[in-house]
């Protein structure tokens, strides 16, 4: 990140600051080469549109999402304890995640253990950062391509997100492209519950490969998603088919950022 | 006067049977545990309109869903006939409601396009499953006993309304031919088409037609009563409280276990006040069927097994083991077993859901997506009982795929499900 310094919240409390919004980054974002691009990108926009925001940094923890999942909300609470402590110590008062999982757990599993926040997903600080006139984008790089937007299970049926994504697609003059099962009735990619950290059940076919043939279907030049473990699902279905030199796979982020050249 | 007596028997002894058996049910699905209602009833009758009464989510499988709402609105509304049939059974009368005026015409002559529009829906029905074969209705879970439940079911209820057609076509040829009181029922849309085939009988055969399907229509409707309680068919009832005690918080969300708080709260520090939940389970998740809350069990009840949950499954359609329906169909299973054993006086049988019905490779294909929350008509939650089952393989069992131990021992760690230090985090910002 040449162009600018990110700040952590301990950076901006020793500088008497309070950031307006906590970026939560998440451990696929902090940690993955692949969705640190995604990370990147969306503190660029945040940056671009002037949003005080800050990072936890080396303070920021998962959020217990798999554990709770898998069945230990004995580590989930632990987790979420932990970080609802530093959170509030911080004054935390509204966050934007770059993950739905983190989005979903930060959003509606916190508050019962005292974390109450105002808890939005990038795609819709985004939408709301363009309906405020703090951020313009022009089609430019995407105008006319065909995106179709990969529905993330905790952004979508979990917290019936389906607009903020698809507005913002439609914001690049790109031609939005539905695969067949899209929004209430999506697919999964086969990631969530903790799947992403184990090897899948004896089937006969992954879950990401069936997806990705939905996609394939329609023949676009971008799967767009809105979580970084449908990105490396979506990746790896592409590099499949070794469809990879024609479908690009790209968080909405990338594409808001690309777009306006940050 | 004798047929009254028979009348009044039979429909004592179906009454009674069928108080036996709903209190069965009744009484297993209170074998669950009590838990807190959350949110506001206005929401819940909200949703209890639009989901059950209002059918909104079959629609999205409207060929399904329309031939769906004939049954049902047929089901309903030629239901009020019964109440006549069951008053002229009790008070020996013959078509009490006859004297209201014409409205009693008019009223039949919709029963009757009704009753049309059942026989109708049941045959495509009987199509689909039989001889269409949609995927759906024959998967692994579906054996003999589901199968034939379902055709029982749509035979029963063509018989039924065939029986009622034919009742009224005696009715009018006798009527017609001045017999005593019998009425004038005008024309009638739909029996008019089986005057044809009766018109050749003689006065006497046409009084034996006729009371014999009113005595087969009501004997069929009570029989029918005393059959749904132990079948999928229990729906028709259930479907209202169920989605009244649907989950009104977003789909994502899971609950919080209260019992773990407390023991997290005082590990992280021995001095924090805790309050007790009086609701708060023993165990830590679900093991068998009293360890699931009663709505849970009520989920059960009221599944009809018609496989949407299932047709939506990401493991399912990708040939893993799991299938939502089935994990309904166990719990259902396995609570009319504890409910037997409880009856005979067996305290204990040695058997459990998890594990003798619900096994560990079936629990773990799940990717928790809410597809099939999403897909069932009457708003099911399959997903919250494998999440029960897991937590108690996790914390009773220390049982889990060994990639999962080893995430879960990350998060532990070094926050984070890989083996990163938490230290590293904002290293992507000097990248």
């Amino acid at each position: 990140m040449a162009e600018f310094q990110v700040r952590t919240m301990a950076d901006c409390m020793a500088a008497g600051e309070t950031p307006e919004v906590l970026f939560w980054v998440g451990c696929a974002g902090s940690f993955d080469d692949r969705a640190k691009k995604i990370t990147k990108a969306i503190a660029n926009i945040l940056h671009k549109a002037n949003v005080s925001f800050a990072i936890l940094g080396s303070e920021e923890s998962c959020t217990g999402d798999p554990a709770k999942r898998a069945g230990n909300e004995f580590l989930f609470q632990m987790m979420a304890m932990q970080n609802i402590e530093v959170m509030n110590a911080y004054e935390v008062k509204k966050i934007v995640t770059g993950c739905p999982h983190c989005f979903n757990t930060l959003k509606n599993e916190y508050p019962a253990l005292g974390g109450n926040y105002e808890v939005m997903h990038h795609t819709q600080l985004i939408q709301d950062l363009i309906a405020d006139g703090k951020l313009s984008i022009e089609g430019g790089a995407f105008k006319g391509k065909k995106i179709t937007f990969h529905d993330p299970c905790y952004l979508g049926r979990g917290n019936g997100e389906y607009e903020a994504p698809r507005a913002l697609i439609q914001k690049l003059d790109a031609e939005l492209v539905e695969m067949k099962r899209c929004k209430t009735n999506g697919l999964c990619c086969g990631a969530g519950g903790a799947q992403m950290f184990k090897e899948a059940e004896k089937g006969n076919k992954e879950v990401n490969i069936e997806r990705t043939e939905d996609a394939l279907a329609i023949q676009p030049n971008v799967i767009a998603t809105g979580c970084p473990f449908c990105n490396t699902m979506m990746t790896d279905g592409v590099k499949h088919f070794e469809q990879e030199h024609v479908i690009a796979v790209k968080d909405i982020a990338e594409l808001i950022a690309e777009a306006g050249e940050l | 006067m004798i047929g009254q007596i028979i009348f009044i028997i039979l429909l004592s002894a179906a009454g009674y049977m069928a108080f036996k058996r709903f209190q069965f049910v009744r009484r297993n699905i209170l074998l669950g545990r009590d838990v807190k209602i959350e949110g506001e009833s206005s929401d819940r009758w909200g949703t209890m309109i639009r989901v059950a009464l209002g059918q909104g989510k079959m629609f999205s499988r409207p060929i399904a869903a329309i031939f769906h709402l004939f049954l049902y609105v047929g089901f309903v509304i030629i239901n009020i006939e019964v109440i006549e049939i069951v008053l002229d059974g009790v008070l020996g009368q013959h078509r009490l409601f006859h004297g209201i005026g014409p409205i009693y015409n008019w009223l039949m002559a919709s029963f009757e396009v009704l009753a049309f529009l059942v026989i109708l829906g049941c045959v495509v029905f009987l199509y689909r499953r039989n001889i269409a074969k949609l995927a759906r209705f024959h998967w692994r879970e579906m054996t003999n006993w589901p199968k034939s439940d379902a055709n029982i079911i749509l035979f029963t209820e063509i018989a039924l309304m065939s029986a009622f057609l034919s009742m009224n076509a005696a009715e009018s040829i006798l009527a017609a031919r001045g017999i005593e009181h019998y009425v004038n029922l005008g024309t009638l849309p739909i029996s008019q088409f089986v005057t044809p085939f009766l018109d050749g009988c003689s006065d006497g055969m046409l009084i034996f037609v006729e009371r014999f399907c009113w005595w087969f229509h009501i004997i069929g409707i009570l029989a029918f009563i005393v059959y749904l309680s132990y079948s999928k068919h229990l729906h028709i009832l259930l479907a209202f409280p169920n989605t009244y005690y649907s989950k009104l918080r977003p789909a994502g969300a899971l609950d919080n276990m209260s019992n773990v708080t407390n023991e997290v709260k005082l590990m992280m520090d021995p001095a924090a006040q805790v309050v007790e939940d009086p609701l708060a389970p023993k165990k830590f998740g679900a093991k068998d069927v009293a360890d699931l809350t009663w709505v849970q069990l009520m989920n059960a009840y009221s599944c009809t097994e018609c496989g949407r949950c299932t047709s939506q499954c990401p493991a399912n359609q990708t040939g893993k083991l799991l299938s939502p329906r089935k994990i309904m169909m166990d719990t259902r299973d396995r609570m009319e077993e504890v409910g037997r054993c409880m009856d005979a006086g067996v305290s204990y049988d040695n058997k459990s859901l998890l594990g003798d019905y619900i096994t560990f490779e079936e629990l773990w294909a799940c990717t928790s997506c809410n597809a099939c929350t999403e897909a069932c008509p009457i708003n099911i939650n399959p997903l919250e009982i494998i999440i029960d089952l897991r937590r108690y393989l996790m914390m009773e069992e220390s049982q889990s795929p060994e990639s999962i131990t080893t995430m879960l021992t990350n998060i532990e760690n070094n926050g984070a499900p890989w083996a990163f230090a938490q230290a590293d985090r904002g290293n992507w910002t000097q990248e």
